[in-house]
C-alpha cells in the first residue's frame, strides 16, 4: 500500500474517531449491537463519556502519525499500520468481554508487526518477541479475569459489570482488579512491567512509536480505569493506594533510566513510563479519595490524570516525531554522535523544543498544566482523616515534585546534546531538514501542546463531565470563567493566559528598552576555551557527561557495572596497548526479577518434561482423565 | 564556624588607604585621551581579567595581594572576574612566550569593546630580563595593543593600584 | 483599577530596581565581615550600566536559543515578581497561580539557561548545565512539601491566602513545623539562587562553578540582563522567605499609605535576612558538589518532619 494511501487513509479514520470521541464526552449516547457476529455474546459497540475521551485521544493522535507516515518512502506496512489505528479506536467503543479482547488482540498483533519491522536486525527481532510474550502474559491475565467476572455476574457485557458490583465478595473483587491490574499495567509499562517498553518503542519506525507511546499505553490505563472505577465499583482505599504507589515508582524508574540513555528513543520511551506514572498517581487519588467519600476531589484527581494523558499523548507524539526526522537525518539513535543540528533542521528544532518544554511542565505549555492539576488534588489530601493515608500522599507528592525536576534535566540533555553547539558526527554535519509531511505533522502537535497550555478554561470542565460521569457523581460546579481555573473554591487558581500574556510583555519590554537606548550591538566570535588553539567538537560536553552528577547521586539505584579491560603488550606488561572501560547502569529488573522469575520457569518447564513419555497410550489416557475432571466439575 | 567569626570580627577592617604616591604617578605611563575615554565609558566600574602570558609569577603573587583585606581592590569598583568576556580590562603579567603569544591573542579578541590593555612589570613592558631570549615574543605590546604599562619587578601593590586607579580616572 | 495598576508598578520597580541594591548591600556586609572596606552597596548599579554600553561577543558555535535566554530569564523573573506577595499580599498575578507556578517559572528560566550553557559548545558551559540541573531538581522535593506544611495550616495554598492567613496568627513564630519549614526553605533559597555552601559566586575556578559556569560566555547587554535576572532571582526567594514566614507588614491593597508601610518593613525584613546570609557565607566553606546532595537531603528531612508536626499538632 502506497504511503499516501495509507496516509489519507490513517488520518480520516483519525478524524472520524476523533469526532465521534469529543461527541460521546459532550454527552452523545450511542450503542450498535451485532449478536450473531461473534460468539459468545456478539458484537457490541457503545459510546459513553471515558470511552468517547480515550476515542478522541486514539484518533487525534493518528492524523499526525498518517500524516508524518504519508512522508516515509518505502516503508513497509500499510495495513498493519491501518488495522492498529483501527483496532486502537475500537478498544474505547467495546461493550463486552469479548469485542473488547478481539480489538485488544488485534492492537496487539497489528503492533507486533510493526515492530517487527523489515526483521532486518537482531535488535528488532529480540524486541519484538519480548514485547510479543508481554502482552500475551497481560491478556493471559485479562482473559482470566473477565471470564472470572462473566461468570460471577452471568454475563460478559460491561453495562452489566457496572450495575452490579455488590454481586461480587471483597475477595471476588480484588482478585478481579489484580489480574485486571496485571494485564493492563503491561500494557501502559507500569513498572514492573515495562521492560518491553524500552525495548519496542525505539524498535518500530517513529510514527508508530508516536502512536504506541501516545496512544496505545493510554488504553492500558483506560482499562484500568474502567476496572478500578467502573466495574468493579468503588473499592476500598488500598487499591488506590497500590495504583498511587506503583504510579511514583514508574514515575521516578522511569526518569532516572531516561537520564542515563544514549539512544534518543530509548529516552523518549523512558519518559512514556514515567509519564505513565504520573498520570496512574493521580488516577490512584481519585481512587483513594472515591473510598474516603470526597467526591469532589475525586473527580478533580480524575481530571487532571485524564489532562495528562491528553497532553502526554500531544507531547510524546511530538517528540517521536522529531526524533524520527533527526535519526533518518543523523543516520543513527545514538544521541552521543548529534549535535548541531538546530542550524541544520530548525524547524525540527522548534518543534523537538515545543515538545521538550511541554514534557518538562514549563509553564505555560500543556505538561505545566496537567501537573499543577495533580498537584493541587494531592495537596488537598488533609481532607483524609487518616495518617497511612496521608502519608502515602506526601510520599506521592514528594516523587512528584523530585520527577519534575528530573524531568527538565531530562530533556535539557535530550535537546542540547542533539540539537546544540558544534556536530559530533560527519553525518550530523550534513543533516538535511524533514521533509514537508512530518514538518506539518510536528506542526500540528505543536500548535496542540500550546492550545491545550492555553485553554484548561474549555477542556477541564469538559474532563470534569467525563470524571463525574465514570463516578458516578454530581457534575462539578463550572470552574469560573474564561481567564482562570479555580480549583475547590478558593483553594488555588491557575491562569496560563495571564502568565503567557505577562511574559510576552516581559520579553519584549527590555527588547524595547534596549532597543531605545540604542546600546551597542554584537561581534561574531569564537566560544571562549582559555585561550586553547584547537577548538573542535570534542571539547563538548557529551551526554554521558551531562548525565554524570546523576548516575553518582542515584548510584544506590543504577548500581553501575563497571569493566576494565587492559590489553598489555607481548613484551612487557609496563606498556599498555588498549584500555576498554564500560560503566552502565546495570538493568535491576531484568536481573533481579526476570532472569529469575524465568529460569525458575525454566526448571518447572524441565521437571514436567517427565510428563511427555511419548507414548500414544499414556496420552490417551491423559485426554480421559481431563474428560472425567471437567465432568465431574461442570 | 563561630570563631571564624569572632576573629574576623575581632580584627576589624584591615584596608589601608590608597594614597596617590608621587613615585606611583611618576611610575605610570599612561597616555591622556585613553585616561579620558576611559573614564567616560566605564565610569566607576571596571572588571579585571588577569592573564598570566609566561610570567614567574612574582607579579602574580602581587597582584593576588590586591584582592585581599589590606589593599581591597572592590573597594573602588574593580572586581577581578573569570572571564575575558565579562571583563573590560585585560591585566597581562610575563614576557609573552611563544607558547602564550595567541592564547594571549584570543584572550583579546575575546574581550569585548571597549576595552583597555594592562601590562604588569618589567616583563610586560619589554620583556624585562628576558628580553632576547628564544622563547619570547617581547613586552604585551609586540601582540596585543597597550593602553598603560605599570612597571616593577614585580610593582608592589601599592604601585599596581595606583597604575589601575589611574587607569580608571576614578578619584 | 488605577491603585491596582500602581500597586503592580511600585511592585516591579520595588524588584527590579531594588535587586541590584541587595546584591550590592550582600557584597557590602560580606566584605566588612572579612576585614575588608568593600565595594560601595550601589556598585551593581554601576557595573549594569558599564555593561549595557559594552558590545556583546557572540560566539559562532552559538544559535537563537543563546541570544533568546537572557531576554526569558528577565522575563520569567519579572511575571514572578508580580506573583510573589511583595508589597502586597494579593498582588496584580496572583490569581494566576501559586507557588507551584512561581517553582516551575524559575524551572523555565534555569532550562532555558542550562541549554545557553550548552549552546556554546563549551566544557565549562556544559558542565555548569549539568551541575545546575541536578541541584535544580534535587531542591523540588523540598520546596513542594516546605509549602505543603504551610498550606496544611492556613487551608489554602494561594500565596495571598497563607500571607493574610498568617499575618493574623500571634503565635506563629512559636510553632515548631513553621520555623522548620523556614529552615528547610532557607536552605533551598542558597542551593537555588547559588550562594554558598551550594556555589561560590565569586570563584574563578571554572570546575567550582555551577551558575556562574554557564554565564562564561555572555557579555555586554545579554550579562547585565542575566545578572539582572539572578538579582531579582534572589530578591525574590528572600522575599518569600520573609512574607510568608513572617508576613507582619504586608496590606492587603494598594494604596499609597500602604504601599509606603510595606516597602519599608520588606526592607526591613531583608536587611535581617542578608545580613543572616552574609554572615553564613561568611563562615562556611564551599561544600563538594557530591556533597550538596546530602544537604538537600537534609532539608528535605526538614521540610518532612515540618508536615509531620503539623499533624501532630492540630
Amino acid at each position: 500500500m502506497s504511503a499516501t494511501v495509507t496516509a489519507a487513509a490513517g488520518a480520516a479514520l483519525g478524524l472520524v474517531a476523533a469526532a465521534a470521541g469529543v461527541a460521546g464526552v459532550l454527552g452523545v449516547e450511542w450503542s450498535l449491537r451485532v449478536p450473531w457476529l461473534v460468539p459468545p455474546g456478539g458484537l457490541e459497540l457503545t459510546l459513553d463519556p471515558l470511552g468517547g475521551f480515550f476515542l478522541a485521544l486514539v484518533g487525534t493522535t493518528a492524523v499526525p502519525a498518517s500524516i508524518h507516515a504519508g512522508g516515509q518512502r518505502g516503508e513497509r506496512g500499510g495495513a498493519a499500520f491501518l488495522a492498529f489505528v483501527a483496532a486502537m479506536a475500537a478498544v474505547p467503543l467495546a461493550g463486552n468481554a469479548i469485542t473488547f479482547l478481539l480489538a485488544w488482540e488485534l492492537m496487539s498483533v497489528a503492533s507486533y508487526v510493526l515492530v517487527l519491522g523489515a526483521r532486518d536486525s537482531r535488535e528488532s527481532l529480540s524486541a519484538a518477541w519480548v514485547y510479543f510474550v508481554m502482552t500475551h502474559a497481560g491478556l493471559a491475565c485479562l482473559l482470566a479475569a473477565m471470564l472470572l467476572l462473566g461468570s460471577w455476574t452471568d454475563s460478559l457485557r460491561f453495562a452489566d459489570w457496572s450495575a452490579a458490583p455488590s454481586a461480587l465478595s471483597p475477595g471476588a473483587g480484588t482478585l478481579a482488579f489484580v489480574l485486571l491490574a496485571l494485564g493492563f499495567g503491561a500494557k501502559a509499562g507500569v513498572i514492573p512491567l515495562h521492560v518491553w517498553l524500552p525495548m519496542a518503542h525505539p524498535a518500530a519506525p517513529s510514527h508508530v512509536s508516536a502512536l504506541m507511546s501516545g496512544a496505545m499505553v493510554k488504553l492500558g490505563i483506560y482499562g484500568l480505569l474502567r476496572a478500578g472505577l467502573d466495574w468493579l465499583g468503588p473499592g476500598p482505599a488500598w487499591w488506590g493506594v497500590a495504583v498511587m504507589l506503583a504510579g511514583t515508582a514508574s514515575a521516578l524508574v522511569g526518569v532516572l533510566y531516561a537520564l542515563v540513555d544514549r539512544d534518543l528513543k530509548r529516552v523518549l520511551a523512558f519518559s512514556t513510563i514515567e509519564n505513565v506514572g504520573i498520570v496512574l498517581v493521580a488516577v490512584g487519588a481519585c481512587m483513594v479519595f472515591r473510598a474516603s467519600g470526597l467526591e469532589a476531589l475525586a473527580v478533580l484527581s480524575l481530571a487532571a490524570g485524564l489532562y495528562h494523558a491528553l497532553n502526554h499523548a500531544a507531547f510524546k507524539a511530538l517528540l517521536f516525531l522529531g526524533a524520527g526526522a533527526v535519526v533518518r537525518a543523523a543516520g543513527t539513535r545514538n544521541l552521543e554522535s548529534m549535535g548541531g543540528l538546530v542550524r541544520r533542521m530548525p524547524w525540527t528544532a522548534a518543534a523537538f523544543l515545543t515538545g521538550s518544554v511541554a514534557i518538562a511542565a514549563l509553564p505555560p505549555l500543556n505538561g505545566f498544566v496537567s501537573e499543577w492539576l495533580t498537584f493541587q488534588a494531592l495537596l488537598q489530601m488533609l481532607e483524609i482523616p487518616r495518617p497511612e493515608l496521608n502519608l502515602v500522599f506526601a510520599l506521592g507528592i514528594a516523587g512528584l515534585a523530585l520527577t519534575g525536576g528530573l524531568a527538565v534535566a531530562c530533556f535539557v540533555r535530550a535537546f542540547g546534546i542533539v540539537f546544540l553547539a558544534l556536530p559530533r558526527s560527519d553525518q550530523a554535519a550534513a543533516a538535511r531538514e524533514a521533509g514537508i509531511a512530518p514538518r506539518a505533522a510536528m506542526g500540528l502537535l505543536a500548535a496542540a501542546c500550546v492550545a491545550l497550555g492555553l485553554a484548561p478554561t474549555l477542556v477541564l470542565p469538559a474532563l470534569a463531565g467525563v470524571a463525574s460521569a465514570v463516578l458516578g457523581t454530581p457534575a462539578l460546579d463550572a470552574p469560573a470563567d474564561w481567564l482562570t481555573v479555580t480549583v475547590s473554591g478558593r483553594f488555588g487558581g491557575l491562569s496560563t493566559v495571564a502568565v503567557a500574556a505577562a511574559l510576552g510583555g516581559a520579553l519584549l519590554l527590555p527588547l524595547a528598552a534596549l532597543a531605545l537606548a540604542r546600546a551597542p550591538g554584537r561581534r561574531p566570535g569564537e566560544t571562549w576555551g582559555c585561550g586553547r588553539i584547537l577548538q573542535t567538537a570534542r571539547m563538548e560536553y557529551t551526554g554521558t557527561a551531562f548525565a554524570h552528577p546523576f548516575q553518582r547521586i542515584f548510584d544506590f539505584f543504577y548500581r553501575p557495572v563497571k569493566r576494565l579491560d587492559i590489553d598489555v603488550h607481548a613484551e612487557s606488561r609496563f606498556f599498555v596497548r588498549r584500555l576498554a572501560y564500560e560503566n552502565r547502569p546495570r538493568p535491576i529488573f531484568e536481573e533481579w526479577l526476570y532472569r529469575p522469575a524465568l529460569e525458575a520457569l525454566h526448571r518447572a518447564a524441565h521437571r514436567a518434561r517427565a510428563l511427555q513419555s511419548g507414548s500414544a497410550n499414556v496420552y490417551l489416557l491423559y485426554i480421559v482423565a481431563a474428560l472425567l475432571v471437567m465432568l465431574v466439575l461442570a | 564556624m563561630l570563631r571564624q567569626l569572632r576573629a574576623a570580627l575581632r580584627a576589624g577592617i584591615v584596608t589601608e588607604p590608597a594614597a596617590a604616591s608621587p613615585e606611583a604617578v611618576e611610575l605610570l605611563r599612561l597616555g591622556g585621551e585613553v585616561r579620558e575615554a576611559v573614564h567616560r565609558r566605564f565610569g566607576r566600574s571596571l572588571h579585571i581579567r588577569q592573564v598570566d602570558a609566561g610570567s614567574c609569577n612574582g607579579c602574580e603573587l602581587e597582584i593576588g595581594g590586591l584582592t585581599g583585606p589590606h589593599y581591597d581592590l572592590e573597594r573602588f569598583g574593580l572586581r577581578v572576574v573569570a572571564s575575558p568576556r565579562h571583563a573590560d580590562c585585560l591585566l597581562v603579567t610575563g614576557p609573552v612566550t611563544l607558547n602564550m603569544a595567541e592564547a594571549l591573542r584570543r584572550t583579546w579578541e575575546a574581550t569585548p569593546d571597549p576595552k583597555i590593555v594592562v601590562a604588569v612589570g618589567d616583563c610586560g613592558r619589554d620583556a624585562g630580563i628576558f628580553r632576547g631570549s628564544y622563547a619570547v615574543v617581547g613586552g604585551v605590546g609586540d601582540v596585543v595593543p597597550v593602553d598603560a604599562v605599570i612597571p616593577g619587578c614585580p610593582p608592589s601593590p601599592r604601585a599596581l593600584l595606583a597604575g589601575l586607579l589611574a587607569a580608571l580616572a576614578a578619584r | 483599577m488605577i491603585a491596582e495598576v500602581a500597586g503592580a508598578l511600585a511592585q516591579l520597580v520595588v524588584v527590579a530596581g531594588g535587586a541590584p541594591l541587595l546584591v550590592g548591600v550582600l557584597r557590602w556586609l560580606k566584605a566588612r565581615l572579612v576585614g575588608r572596606r568593600g565595594p560601595r552597596p550601589w556598585q551593581p548599579y554601576a557595573d549594569l550600566a558599564k555593561l549595557l554600553r559594552k558590545e556583546a561577543v557572540v560566539s559562532t558555535t552559538t544559535s537563537w536559543i543563546f541570544r533568546f535566554t537572557p531576554y526569558l530569564l528577565v522575563a520569567t523573573t519579572l511575571v514572578a515578581a508580580l506573583v510573589v506577595p511583595v508589597l502586597v499580599s494579593r498582588p496584580a498575578l496572583g490569581f494566576a497561580g501559586n507557588i507551584i507556578l512561581l517553582m516551575y517559572l524559575f524551572m523555565l528560566g534555569t532550562f532555558f539557561l542550562a541549554l545557553a550553557g550548552l549552546d556554546a559548545g563549551s566544557a565549562f558551559g556544559g558542565m555548569g548545565s549539568s551541575r545546575e540541573v541536578a541541584v535544580a531538581a534535587l531542591a523540588e522535593p523540598t520546596v513542594v512539601v516546605a509549602v505543603l506544611a504551610l498550606a496544611l495550616r492556613a487551608g489554602t495554598i494561594d500565596l495571598g491566602g497563607v500571607v493574610e492567613r498568617f499575618a493574623g496568627d500571634p503565635l506563629l513564630v512559636a510553632n515548631p513545623a513553621h520555623l522548620l519549614a523556614f529552615a528547610a526553605f532557607f536552605i533551598v533559597m542558597m542551593a537555588e539562587t547559588g550562594r554558598l555552601p551550594v556555589d561560590n559566586p565569586a570563584t574563578h575556578l571554572e570546575l567550582t562553578m555551577i551558575h556562574e559556569a554557564m554565564v562564561l560566555e555572555y557579555s555586554g547587554r545579554y550579562l547585565a540582563l542575566v545578572e539582572w535576572a539572578s538579582a531579582m532571582k534572589l530578591f525574590l526567594f528572600l522575599t518569600l522567605l520573609a512574607n510568608l514566614f513572617f508576613p507582619w507588614g504586608v496590606p492587603a491593597g494598594p494604596g499609597p499609605l500602604a504601599l509606603a508601610t510595606a516597602a519599608l518593613a520588606i526592607a526591613a525584613k531583608l536587611a535581617v535576612l542578608t545580613a543572616a546570609l552574609a554572615l553564613i557565607e561568611t563562615s562556611v566553606a564551599k561544600l563538594r558538589l557530591f556533597r550538596v546532595p546530602e544537604l538537600l537531603a537534609g532539608s528535605f528531612a526538614l521540610a518532612l518532619l515540618s508536615v509531620m508536626s503539623v499533624f501532630l499538632l492540630r
